[in-house]
């Protein structure tokens, strides 16, 4: 006499333990390579073979050699270090200094905080990577520039979130709770205000990551990050899209480099996301 | 009221007359390996009205929804019998559920925003019903949907059919809801906790409207936490407890002569004129402690407060003196927050003054009042908004302590204790707590720095009853105790004449009659408190 009106078949834990995992390895992986790159390839990366040059995945080169006769293999594996050093700088870049200022346009007296706020969506209306170039345009290239351009153009996003959680903690029933208690305003700023604003930014910027990867690999195809003979996967991608027709490989490999570490990270930020905010009313 | 049955549509389903609507046998429902309900029974019949009462967690919801089908993913129903409309239900696949839903029996939920679409007109929403069941002619749709409007008492149906939920107040977004339920003219109407977030006026508003339809012909399913709503309206009753049916038989009987302990302790908990200065929960007399009127701690004078052009709060007065509670009364909107929010200096005045022990208070700078805060505490209705969620419990009731780090612990494991926590309740975090311990220890915290006032904003609201029997008597204990003056919020009459000495009666921020509290709440003089008194279900 048992009849389930509803029964919806339950997730696998295991499928989704799965998809958390496969993207954490990944970024191990990628932590190996940027730490210790040596010991994923062998050769070096800046030792070209002109009588070697383009020659196909296997044997000696598992994933061939660029139109030097570079190992592609090497050079993805050490560019690793080029490529998440810009996106690891301009991000911590700009967390801190979009925090600031978010914070900084939430305390302030409203005359302040509306002077701020509308300087952030100023530089919100042009495009990241156009606002990115623009600085480099200025700057010059070099890979402290691009992760400075990078930084100044992803500022807003921080700033504005920042802002934006600020008034949210201000308001909130527990900062009212502390007034009534007597506590002084330093008090209060410190001990409920900054704590609860700022939880959420490491998840925002490990999302924010990926696009700063996109941001100073796009910049380095343009040829405004590292110079040659440097490994980095957009510079990479720029030299290997000549020899597209003969020797695929030199621009696919970096390529799919760029787009699992992006994927990888949005995937594991979304995720510390999601708990986060499951968390936290 | 009569229109809407008068286009005489057939009977939703054929069924052998004379049985029950709904009949469920050995009911059981379990989430996973959780059982819920554990083995209901009940039936309703034409034109009857059962409600079903019980706190939250005593599974009448589940079983309400399991009646449409409607238990859940994850779930899983069984039971001996169980015929909706004269058919075996458990046979019944989504198709058939689809085809009863509205048309047999409509559905009113409790949260009347979140089960409207915010992006359709409140028309659109009754249309829809109508369309689905297909009653009337597509032509006459419109027509209909006004009809159904007017039927359930929205003035100006016409205007009101082409808003949206959120243009709407509670009251009738909650008729609304009830208009989509009557449709279809469906021969029941299961409604779920139906008046809860509703004004007293308003409450008796929507129950007159259940009380016609019932009137007219068709069976009601009421779910209820609120034993006074039930007893006006309702039959017959069944009393949940942890999913089983404590007690059952006619409202008259049950209310009247309750037999089970739980019964007779529910309806003990429920806080009256009549229960005014005893306990509402089994334990010790409380020692009665009389109000000095000479020591007079708190002040307002001509107190008035504007947002932009709305005055909220307008030229109030009140007196607080040591060992009294000023009750304030008044519907949602009616400035009683805001005043709280006054008392406590979180709002500054715009004209009058709150003075302290006959000294000033709200003139004061911030400044030369911090010292003075803890004199005045709040205890408010969403404990965990107040509460910082990073942080124990311990450290919650820690943050107001001016005490070296050392004695800290001692005077938190104390302040716990004395409102009836086990100490080691201060290492959890109060996501882990139920809704009557997190409101005891945001009491807990708002005691720790011994203040002379504490202002309770709708303290009890979100409680269930017997909780909110334990937290009224632990706020009278402490008074007893310690003769804090408390100024007490709430909408609920019952609560504010069972805790308060004198009572303010606030309309669009303006105090429209004051007085003792049971002089005010038995002969009322204005004729707004009058209506507000009437409005009050009463047990039997």
């Amino acid at each position: 006499m048992s009849a389930p009106v509803l029964a919806l078949p339950r997730r696998r834990p295991s499928a989704a333990a799965l998809r958390t995992a496969a993207p954490v390895l990944l970024l191990a992986l990628l932590a190996l390579a940027v730490l210790a790159p040596g010991l994923l390839a062998g050769a070096d990366p800046l030792a070209a073979d002109p009588l070697g040059a383009l020659s196909p995945p296997g044997g000696a080169h598992p994933l061939g050699t660029d139109h030097l006769g570079r190992d592609v293999l090497a050079r993805v594996v050490h560019g690793a270090r080029h490529s998440i050093s810009i996106g690891v700088g301009a991000t911590l870049l700009a967390v801190v200094t979009g925090a600031l200022l978010g914070l900084a346009a939430g305390l302030s007296p409203k005359w302040l905080d509306e002077a701020l706020a509308r300087s952030f969506d100023v530089l919100s209306t042009l495009p990241e990577l156009l606002l990115a170039l623009l600085v480099v345009a200025i700057t010059g290239p070099g890979t402290v520039n691009v992760i400075l351009a990078i930084a100044v153009a992803q500022i807003p996003n921080y700033a504005r979130v920042v802002r934006a959680q600020t008034f949210v903690v201000r308001r909130s029933g527990y900062v009212e709770q502390a007034r009534t208690f007597g506590r002084p305003p330093a008090a209060i700023t410190f001990g409920h205000v900054l704590p609860n604003v700022l939880g959420p930014v490491p998840v925002l910027a490990t999302i924010g990551l990926g696009t700063a990867v996109i941001a100073g690999s796009g910049l380095s195809f343009l040829g405004m990050g590292p110079q040659p003979p440097a490994a980095e996967w957009g510079a990479m991608l720029s030299e290997g899209r000549n020899y597209l027709r003969v020797a695929w490989w030199e621009a696919l490999f970096p390529g799919l480099a760029i787009t699992l570490t992006v994927v990888c990270l949005t995937v594991v930020g979304r995720r510390l996301q999601r708990r986060f905010e499951g968390r936290t009313p | 009221m009569t229109a809407v049955r008068d286009e005489g549509t057939a009977p939703a389903v054929a069924r052998p007359a004379g049985s029950a609507l709904v009949a469920v046998e050995d009911l059981r429902v379990s989430f996973g390996d959780a059982e819920v309900v554990h083995g209901i029974s009940l039936s309703v019949a034409a034109g009857e009205c059962v409600a079903i009462v019980g706190e939250s967690g005593s599974g009448k919801s589940v079983t309400a929804r399991t009646l449409l089908g409607l238990t859940g993913p994850g779930s899983s129903v069984t039971a001996s019998a169980f015929t909706v409309a004269g058919r075996d239900a458990l046979a019944f696949g989504e198709r058939e559920w689809r085809r009863l839903r509205g048309r047999f029996a409509g559905l009113v939920l409790q949260d009347a925003l979140v089960s409207l679409d915010p992006l359709r007109t409140v028309g659109a929403e009754i249309a829809e019903v109508l369309a689905t069941h297909d009653v009337v002619p597509r032509a006459r749709r419109a027509e209909r949907v006004l009809d159904l409007l007017a039927a359930v008492g929205v003035p100006e149906p016409a205007l009101r059919a082409r808003q949206r939920p959120h243009q709407l107040s509670g009251g009738l977004r909650q008729r609304v809801l009830i208009a989509s339920a009557i449709a279809a003219d469906p021969e029941l109407i299961i409604a779920d906790e139906p008046t809860t977030a509703l004004d007293v006026t308003v409450q008796a508003q929507v129950l007159r409207l259940l009380a016609e339809r019932k009137a007219a012909g068709t069976a009601l399913l009421l779910i209820s936490h609120d034993l006074a709503v039930v007893s006006s309206i309702a039959d017959r009753v069944l009393v949940m407890k942890d999913g089983r049916v404590v007690e059952e038989g006619r409202t008259r009987d049950v209310l009247g002569a309750p037999a089970h302990p739980y019964t007779r302790a529910l309806l003990a908990a429920v806080p009256s004129a009549a229960s005014r200065g005893s306990r509402l929960t089994a334990g010790p007399p409380i020692a009665v402690r009389e109000p000095d009127p000479y020591a007079r701690v708190l002040a307002g004078t001509g107190l008035t407060r504007a947002y932009g052009r709305r005055v909220v709060v307008d030229h109030v007065s009140f007196t607080l003196h040591e060992g009294e509670t000023l009750g304030v009364v008044g519907e949602s909107g009616s400035g009683k927050s805001t005043l709280a929010r006054l008392v406590l200096a979180l709002l500054a005045p715009d004209a009058g003054r709150v003075s302290l022990h006959g000294r000033p208070w709200s003139d004061l700078p911030e400044s030369r009042r911090r010292p003075l805060r803890p004199r005045i505490q709040l205890v408010s209705q969403d404990p965990l908004g107040s509460f910082d969620p990073r942080h124990t419990v311990g450290r919650l009731v820690a943050e107001p302590l001016r005490l070296p780090r050392g004695e800290r612990r001692a005077r938190v494991l104390d302040l716990l204790a004395r409102v009836g926590l086990p100490p080691g309740t201060a290492d959890r975090r109060p996501r882990e707590l139920s809704g009557g311990q997190r409101q005891r220890v945001a009491i807990a915290r708002a005691l720790g720095p011994r203040p002379d006032v504490l202002v309770c904003d709708e303290p009890v609201s979100a409680l269930d009853v017997s909780i909110q029997a334990q937290v009224l008597d632990l706020l009278a204990g402490i008074q007893a105790e310690d003769g804090t003056a408390m100024v007490f919020i709430s909408h609920d009459l019952g609560v504010v004449h069972h805790v308060s000495h004198r009572v303010l009666v606030m309309k669009d921020g303006q105090v429209v009659e004051e007085g003792e509290v049971g002089e005010v709440f038995t002969r009322p003089r204005h004729a707004y408190t009058e209506a507000l008194v009437a409005s009050v279900p009463r047990l039997l």
